[in-house]
């Protein structure tokens, strides 16, 4: 190859790198390479070290949650024509790719209750602040609103990408009192782009979205809801019957699995009439010289490698391979399965409540919820949760943990329980609190 | 249209003729045709069997859902059945050489695969008290330690989670640390061969694009460039090894300009993997470099992502470094720097990018490739996929125009233009030419600086055999177009579908399917 | 009613203080098949070289700049359903907007037919 090349060495192809910036050796302070079976073994080391979910009674949830995923899932996505391909843009040979999109969009819509949805983002924190900046350019103002209720990360996100954009947001930390579903309303004015609202919110309320819809309507703003837990859709209303302008979430629950919080999956999904003004990728139907249907990634002109600095957003990459497991799982739950999953899960969320509740000096804060409820404890909840991991239960996030230095929420622990919590695991729970309350 | 009924049978041929090559079921032995979920499934199948729910009280208030959401299930073997055939009409690196100029498509290791699903990573929420995650902090304590080192830089950012996400962090830190210094600097410098994103980015966070102009040998105009610094410029995002696959021999001296003229050197790194192990960009004066895990580090690209971004900065830049972030402690165990302690860890934070800590399951994979090649082997992918890229150069360059050709080798990619086809061919009928011929296209129409490009980039997969039988397809596919030949303006000819109509996907888009409302 | 070009390859028809904008068939040559145009409303004011309007095609966004300053009354919704019309009528049923101009002076600076096409045949 060197002949064909005409190079004495392969160091000669480095003749462009200056002298002094090359290497002679490898990097110094670097081990060498390694088998795959030492390789593996010292990963296994690692995850030794991890308490999985799997093996502990287990009840977090605040924006990642666990489920069971089917087998399936796991063996679709790792077929290599799945795994290891590209981006879609050469569709006569992606076709698979681009109508997995296809109906990932759709269900995504649907299950929003929109009737367009893009081919991911990378998570739903991102998702979100896409939205914010999106209703920015659809309103042409600078204000947004931001519930109470929508996860702390989120608002962190919102927070960092706002003091570069120059967007003014208008944020308060939640209670335990209630939503501020009125304040939300009140804040509302004609300089207002969105109003953000997480539904079910951070502390796992559920409320009803239309009259801020009104609200928002009336003045001439937009109306961002945020799903965490889109298992919740198949028990309640999707946001875009409410009246949701764009709907955005974290696609995690379906597929994609806990992993430590990444690679998750950002829905987003918006009415019509905005589609021109959404961030992200979109796969559209058409058709071949020979008339036969397919799918081509399209309206392009509004991503970043055609308008350069002019573009809706500097995103690139979706999460595609998160998006097939998505869908998948999706597919294998159907209408039928979505609904009994959620039934399930609300069930044993109903059931769980009601005996944590009972606990000496515990009560519940929320009203109403899904498969996520707020405990108030009787001393802060941080702490508590490290005692309960050392008796091998993972017990729930401290809103301690999400709202450091908030006193009047430190005694919240929020609880999520979905399908996966046995009988067994709440009896270990409500054990083991009792034990580290008495 | 031209397609299955809802039987998937084409009757209009009639049961026993079969005209041409036309099929029944419009199949193709194992070219499988594939309908939508949509069409073939129902609101009553479902390829799950869960527990029943036991009876217990709603507390969902008044907003149970009363509406039917219109999702179609499948049978577990029904599904199994609609993604295989959905995945058999893709091209793959596992199927084969997949030379995609900028996009560094190389063999994604299994053992990645394997460790990323220990359950001690897979099944770990990003919430768990730390003592219950130690492992999974080690991951990435020990991956920062690899990306540092490998670049000599001073620390790297995690969490962005792909490569525009990284540019957007680096952009950021550089907005924060002149925020710090009290300066409203205004332009980004950027080259004209510049990645689409580059000016994205930089005008996302508020900048002012500039650009600057490449010279004959295809590299930055260091004149130019060094005549446009001054107080208003921020800094430069360069590329390097640039888009055209040419190492920047000046960015040492692009670096000491900039940083003389008070701005900042962001280095696009989606092409580390031409140099990893060989050079370290802390050495040429960068501030601040995203890396592509899912480029250099192997892992899978998975259809359009996920990827993972972190970015390398340097001492300058590492105090305006966003949260959160992992930090030793005195007695050896790992914590998290979040929100609440960032006051006294890291004042100067300009803030959170992502919901939680970044994309673990490819810090996983990552290091799975990193440690399996170590120090020596990367230092080898480098000089192999360089090694193959130049074979490409100069068993090509006879045939195809290579713009560069003449300036020496080039790094990982290989790049050459449309100069000489004859009238009406373009890269683009090349391109689907050799889809005909098994391969998947090389980057065409990108970069921008040279017309017509074609950009080849083999990576350190590929064996000679496989070059060479590669090579063999693309001259015959550049002779037919450089001659003429009518036949290839209509490839691809063998692939699950001919050329597909954008322009109709564009002027009337379709973007979710809406066949039962219109039957309804 | 007099028509001008500009270097960037818009077309203005003037009437007094009234002009219609469009682009020139060798633009819509250039630019392919046109899949979308992003218009500007009316009541909006730009300055010359202001960019109210976006023409897309499959692979291209394409600023079209206004060849004069003025306040915007109105744009040719037509293009809405079928945009194809800068394809096929470019220089007629494909216009884009209608502007007030606030400067007729400015006219002083662009291109008639013939210094237009000359400059075409340059490029």
């Amino acid at each position: 190859m060197l002949g064909v090349i005409g190079a004495a060495t392969v160091d000669d192809l480095f003749v462009d790198v200056p002298a002094t910036a090359r290497l002679p050796g490898p990097v110094p302070g670097l081990p060498l390479h390694a088998s795959e079976m030492a390789v593996e073994r010292h990963f296994a080391s690692l995850a030794r070290k991890n308490k999985a979910a799997s093996d502990h009674p287990f009840f977090l949830g605040a924006g990642a949650y666990k489920h069971h995923v089917p087998a399936s899932v796991d063996h679709l996505i790792q077929r290599g024509e799945f795994l290891t391909a590209y981006t879609p843009y050469q569709p006569e040979i992606a076709q698979g790719t681009l109508q997995v999109l296809f109906e990932f969009q759709t269900q995504v819509a649907r299950l929003f209750g929109c009737d367009v949805a893009n081919a991911s983002m990378y998570d739903g924190s991102t998702a979100c602040w896409e939205a914010i900046g999106m209703a920015g350019r659809i309103t042409r103002r600078k204000k947004a609103v931001l519930s109470s209720g929508l996860h702390p990360h989120y608002v962190s996100v919102a927070k960092t990408m706002a003091r570069f954009t120059g967007d003014q947001l208008d944020t308060a930390t939640p209670s335990l009192g209630g939503t501020d579903m009125d304040r939300l309303i009140g804040a509302i004015d004609a300089e207002t782009s969105c109003v953000v609202v997480q539904y079910p919110d951070v502390l796992g309320r559920i409320e009803d979205l239309s009259a801020l819809s009104a609200a928002c309507q009336a003045a001439g703003a937009l109306l961002i809801a945020v799903v965490t837990e889109p298992v919740a859709l198949g028990a309640i209303k999707a946001p875009g019957e409410m009246g949701a302008d764009i709907v955005v979430g974290e696609g995690q629950s379906l597929g994609v699995g806990l992993q430590f919080g990444g690679p998750y999956i950002g829905l987003f999904a918006t009415r019509d009439k905005y589609v021109r003004q959404m961030p992200g990728r979109l796969c559209g139907e058409t058709v071949d010289a020979n008339g036969k249907r397919g799918y081509v990634l399209t309206l392009s002109t509004r991503e970043q490698h055609i308008r350069r600095e002019k573009a809706t957003s500097n995103i690139c990459t979706n999460s595609g391979l998160c998006a097939l497991a998505f869908s998948i799982h999706m597919t294998l739950l159907g209408e039928r399965g979505l609904r009994d999953l959620a039934a399930l899960n609300h069930a044993k969320a109903v059931l769980a409540a009601q005996r944590l509740a009972k606990l000496p000096g515990v009560c519940l804060a929320n009203e109403s919820f899904f498969n996520e409820f707020t405990l108030v404890l009787p001393k802060p909840a941080r702490a508590v949760v490290h005692e309960l991991a050392a008796k091998g239960v993972l017990g729930g996030v401290s809103l301690g943990r999400l709202y450091p230095r908030v006193t009047e929420l430190e005694h919240g622990l929020v609880i999520a329980v979905t399908e996966v919590v046995s009988e067994g695991d709440i009896d270990a729970l409500e054990a083991a609190l009792k034990e580290v309350l008495a | 249209m031209n397609a299955p009924n809802a039987a998937g049978w084409r009757p209009e041929l009639g049961e026993t003729h079969l005209a041409g090559d036309e099929t029944f079921t419009g199949n193709r032995a194992l070219m499988l045709e594939e309908r939508l979920i949509f069409e073939i499934g129902d609101a009553t199948t479902t390829g799950v069997d869960l527990d029943v729910a036991p009876a217990a009280p709603s507390m969902l208030g008044s907003l149970a859902r009363t509406a039917p959401i219109g999702l179609p299930g499948l049978s577990e073997p029904e599904t199994v059945r609609h993604y295989t055939r959905l995945s058999r009409q893709n091209y793959a690196i596992d199927l084969g050489l997949f030379p995609l100029g900028s996009c560094t498509m190389k063999h994604n290791p299994r053992l990645n695969e394997a460790v990323a699903r220990m359950k001690g990573f897979k099944d770990v929420h990003p919430l768990q008290p730390r003592e219950t995650v130690q492992g999974a902090l080690a991951v990435i304590d020990e991956l920062a330690h690899w990306l540092v080192t490998l670049t000599g830089m001073d620390s790297v950012a995690m969490s962005p989670k792909a490569g525009a996400h990284g540019e957007l962090c680096g952009i950021l830190a550089i907005k924060a640390a002149l925020e710090a210094r009290g300066e409203d600097r205004k332009v980004i410098l950027v080259p004209e061969s510049a990645h689409g994103t580059n000016p994205a980015t930089a005008a996302f966070a508020g900048f002012t694009v500039e650009n600057i102009p490449a010279n004959d040998a295809g590299r930055v105009d260091l004149a130019a460039l060094q005549a446009r610094l001054g107080p208003d410029v921020a800094g430069v995002m360069i590329t390097n090894p640039n888009t055209c696959g040419l190492f920047e021999p000046d960015l040492k001296a692009i670096s000491d300009a900039v940083h003389a003229a008070g701005g900042y050197v962001y280095c696009d790194g989606a092409n580390f993997n031409a140099i990893v192990g060989k050079v370290r960009p802390g050495d040429l004066g960068v501030d601040a470099m995203h890396i592509n895990l899912h480029k250099t580090f192997s892992t899978p690209h998975g259809g359009g992502g996920p990827g993972s971004g972190p970015v390398v900065l340097s001492a300058a830049l590492s105090p305006f470094a966003p949260l959160p972030y992992v930090k030793r402690e005195a007695d050896g165990s790992l914590r998290l720097v979040e929100e609440e302690t960032a006051g006294e860890d890291q004042p100067d934070s300009f803030g959170r990018m992502v919901a939680f800590h970044g994309q673990m399951g490819m810090f996983t994979r990552a290091l799975a490739y990193i440690l399996s090649h170590g120090a020596d082997g990367l230092k080898q992918v480098a000089e192999d996929a360089v090694l193959n890229a130049n074979y490409v150069l100069r068993s090509l360059e006879g045939v195809l125009d290579a713009p560069f050709g003449h300036s020496g080798p080039c790094m990982h990619e290989a790049l050459f233009t449309d100069d000489g086809f004859a009238e009406g061919f373009s890269t683009l009928d090349v391109a689907k030419g050799l889809i005909d011929e098994g391969f998947h296209p090389m980057t065409v129409y990108f970069p921008l600086v040279v017309h017509g490009a074609m950009l080849v980039e083999p990576t350190e997969t590929e064996s000679k055999a496989a070059l060479d039988q590669f090579i063999g397809a693309l001259r015959s596919v550049a002779l037919r177009a450089k001659q003429g030949d009518p036949a290839l303006k209509s490839t691809p000819h063998f692939a699950p579908r001919r050329r597909l109509d954008e322009t109709l996907a564009a002027r009337k888009p379709v973007l979710a399917w809406k066949g039962d409302k219109a039957e309804g | 009613m007099t028509r001008y070009f500009t270097q960037d390859h818009e077309w203005i028809d003037v009437s007094g203080t009234s002009g219609v904008v469009g682009i020139t068939e060798y633009a819509q040559s250039q630019l392919g098949d046109i899949t979308y145009v992003d218009l500007p409303s009316a009541g909006a004011t730009v300055k010359k070289g202001d960019a109210p309007c976006v023409v897309d095609s499959v692979k291209a966004a394409s600023d079209v700049y206004s060849p004069v300053s003025g306040t915007i009354t109105a744009a040719n919704d037509a293009l809405g359903d079928a945009p194809e019309l800068v394809n096929t009528d470019a220089e007629e049923g494909g216009w884009l907007f209608r502007i007030d101009l606030s400067d007729p002076a400015e006219l002083d600076g662009l291109m008639d037919k013939a210094a237009y096409d000359a400059y075409v045949a340059g490029l």
